[in-house]
């Protein structure tokens, strides 16, 4: 995607109170700069750094223990970096050293790889929890949904289709269901930054066509990062792709790009097949 | 509104009302007719009803927000030892050694009360304290515990340990607070004789309607939204960390509530049973708490005191019939109720109010039909 067209859509939507006017340059909107996280004496991440402009989509692939995991973790402030700060809004705000709330109320939202949701209470009763609001001890102990609030839930529920299911008991929803459940209670929670686990694991081929289609109508309004292990997922639906491989950043660009860096095949593949594709190319 | 928890039905207004009646029926036929209702029956009604409170809020902390505690006994005895101190000091100058002090602290050679004794010969001070002390060691050790995220099994040992220690804290004579013996032989409250049938009678309503008040406010909390963020902590506290919400505040807060709650039936519990000693904290007090609410039913409010009234009147009826069955009578209940009745008894009525499982809807089976039409790709 061209910087032009990324600025426009830029200015159309995140025209929110919170994040400083852009000028010429973009701004990142999540900034996690030079991170390292060392767990007794494994590497989880090495000097990773990565910066998501407003809107985009990221995916992110990696073999396992290559750090996706980690790198959420870190993001989210379920683990504490040893060196390098993670910020927001360029170098706006520092959200290293804040607590998991704290950053969810930041505008950071995440969605784990096993569909994670209030199992006992209901689909509408879920989205009302993760809505935006006051979320203090004695806020909730007083709140009265406004009928404003109750329009943005219905609109949630549409958007990812569990209208119908409103008053279900989110236990009883099927797996894919639960997937977006999650994913709606990730939109009433309005977050700049969506951060997301493997959204299609254990989905039908049905129920993936529809993620990726969430996923994509959600990029722009916000900045949507994926971490997917399903390439033909990866493929139907990323603009850019970084790719992490022990703990640091292997290769970043456009789908084509990473899939013919010979260090990202060497990874995937083994130096055998990545020597077999250097000679299918010097071949052609 | 739409969607969300009410309150309370009409029909479960009616049903509130109905349980008050029939609690408030007790003194009355007591007084109007003591060959139906022998004059021991109020007081030990009356303990059953303090223990019911016990167990309500019990079933904050468990059955809403998934906390086991097994030191409730401790909030309890606190609230209990706090009215027990005003009784003491309400005795006078009647003891038995005919002095101003306490008759274990002349017994003890102590010439004066101690600094943390001052106050409690007032009423309203000692109430409050009943309610203020524990609910401030519930903060302090909620603080440090939640904070740290102390969770499950581990939680639970640890408020095992804190009543093991407050007991043998208690056990001393040098702590102040009558040590094994305890508190008893109290005189009067507020000016009744404790030993009168109809103080013993305003003793049981004033359980009642503590009762009932305790409950509307735990029913409150639980159909607001904290109540349900409550329930979201117990069943996927990462997922309200990561909705923005701070769960220590949310636990400290019924934390807190709960053992207010439970010095509240501390309080009203001594002056009906005329006593309390260490053995209040005994570890295995605080565990049969949970069994109370595991047997009725947890997350139900109702269920814990409903619980309560029925384990211990078979309590209170074995014991005296077959003393050395009630253990083994507590453990088979335990174990029935866990096997077949894991929502508890009142579990067993909600589950025939809807005997009619859930159908899948049409849309699940379209969906699912559609998928095994649809070749899977490698």
């Amino acid at each position: 995607m061209s910087t032009e067209s990324l600025e426009s859509e830029v200015h159309v939507h995140t025209a929110s109170p919170e994040l400083p006017r852009l000028g010429m340059n973009i701004q990142s909107i999540l900034w996690v700069d030079n991170v390292s996280v060392s767990f007794e004496g494994f590497k989880a991440l090495t000097n990773l750094t990565l910066q998501l402009d407003p809107g985009e989509l990221r995916c992110i692939i990696g073999p396992n223990g290559a750090g996706k995991t980690t790198m959420m973790d870190v993001i989210t402030g379920k683990t504490r970096p040893d060196t390098g700060r993670v910020y927001m809004f360029g170098q706006e705000l520092d959200i290293t050293e804040q607590s998991e709330a704290e950053i969810a109320r930041l505008g950071i939202g995440r969605k784990f790889q096993r569909p994670t949701v209030f199992e006992n209470l209901t689909v509408f009763e879920n989205l009302e929890l993760a809505l935006k609001t006051n979320k203090s001890v004695w806020s909730s102990l007083v709140a009265r949904l406004s009928s404003e609030q109750s329009d943005r839930i219905s609109e949630a529920l549409k958007t990812i289709n569990l209208t119908a299911r409103e008053h279900t008991q989110a236990g009883l929803l099927a797996h894919g269901q639960k997937q977006w459940l999650e994913i709606g209670m990730l939109l009433v929670q309005d977050p700049k930054v969506l951060l997301v686990d493997e959204p299609v694991a254990g989905m039908t081929h049905r129920e993936m066509d529809r993620t990726a289609e969430l996923l994509q109508q959600l990029a722009g309004d916000h900045t949507v990062v994926v971490v997917e292990h399903d390439m033909d997922f990866v493929r139907s639906i990323a603009k850019r792709v970084t790719v992490l491989h022990e703990g640091r950043v292997l290769a970043e660009g456009t789908m084509d790009e990473v899939q013919d860096d010979a260090r990202v095949i060497e990874v995937y593949l083994g130096s055998e097949a990545a020597k077999a594709n250097e000679e299918k190319k010097a071949a052609c | 509104m739409l969607g969300l928890k009410s309150f309370h039905t009409p029909r479960q207004w009616a049903m509130f009302a109905a349980a008050g009646c029939t609690m408030l029926a007790l003194p009355l036929l007591n007084q109007v007719a003591p060959g139906l209702v022998p004059d021991r029956m109020v007081p030990l009604v009356g303990k059953f009803l303090c223990f019911a409170l016990l167990a309500l809020a019990m079933d904050l902390v468990w059955g809403y927000t998934g906390v086991l505690s097994l030191g409730h006994a401790v909030f309890f005895a606190l609230g209990g030892y706090a009215m027990g101190m005003y009784l003491m000091r309400a005795i006078g100058n009647e003891g038995v050694y005919r002095s101003e002090l306490p008759d274990f602290m002349v017994f003890l050679d102590w010439k004066e009360l101690p600094w943390y004794w001052r106050g409690f010969d007032n009423f309203a001070f000692a109430m409050s304290m009943a309610l203020i002390v524990p609910a401030l060691l519930a903060l302090i050790f909620g603080f440090f515990a939640f904070r740290s995220r102390i969770k499950g099994v581990y939680f639970s040992i640890i408020t095992q340990a804190l009543t093991y220690a407050l007991m043998l804290l208690m056990f001393r004579n040098e702590t102040g607070f009558g040590g094994n013996n305890g508190m008893t032989d109290f005189k009067r409250l507020l000016g009744f004789s404790i030993a009168d049938q109809g103080t013993k009678r305003g003793l049981y309503i004033a359980t009642v309607i503590a009762l009932l008040g305790s409950y509307l406010l735990c029913r409150y909390i639980v159909t607001s939204k904290l109540g349900r963020v409550l329930l979201a902590l117990r069943d996927a506290e990462n997922r309200v960390m990561f909705s923005g919400y701070e769960p220590l505040g949310y636990k400290l807060f019924v934390w807190t509530t709960s053992a207010a709650l439970c010095g509240l039936a501390g309080a009203l519990y001594v002056p009906q049973v005329g006593i309390i000693n260490p053995s209040e904290l005994a570890p295995a007090n605080s565990i049969e708490i949970a069994i109370w609410v595991a047997v009725g039913g947890r997350a139900t409010l109702v269920g814990g005191a409903f619980g309560a009234l029925i384990v211990n009147g078979t309590k209170s009826w074995l014991t005296a019939a077959y003393p050395e069955l009630w253990l083994y009578a507590l453990g088979t209940i335990f174990i029935a109720v866990t096997l077949f009745l894991p929502q508890g008894i009142v579990g067993l009525f909600a589950r025939k109010a809807k005997a009619d499982p859930p159908q899948p809807e049409p849309e699940i089976i379209e969906a699912l039909t559609a998928d095994e039409k649809v070749p899977s790709q490698a």
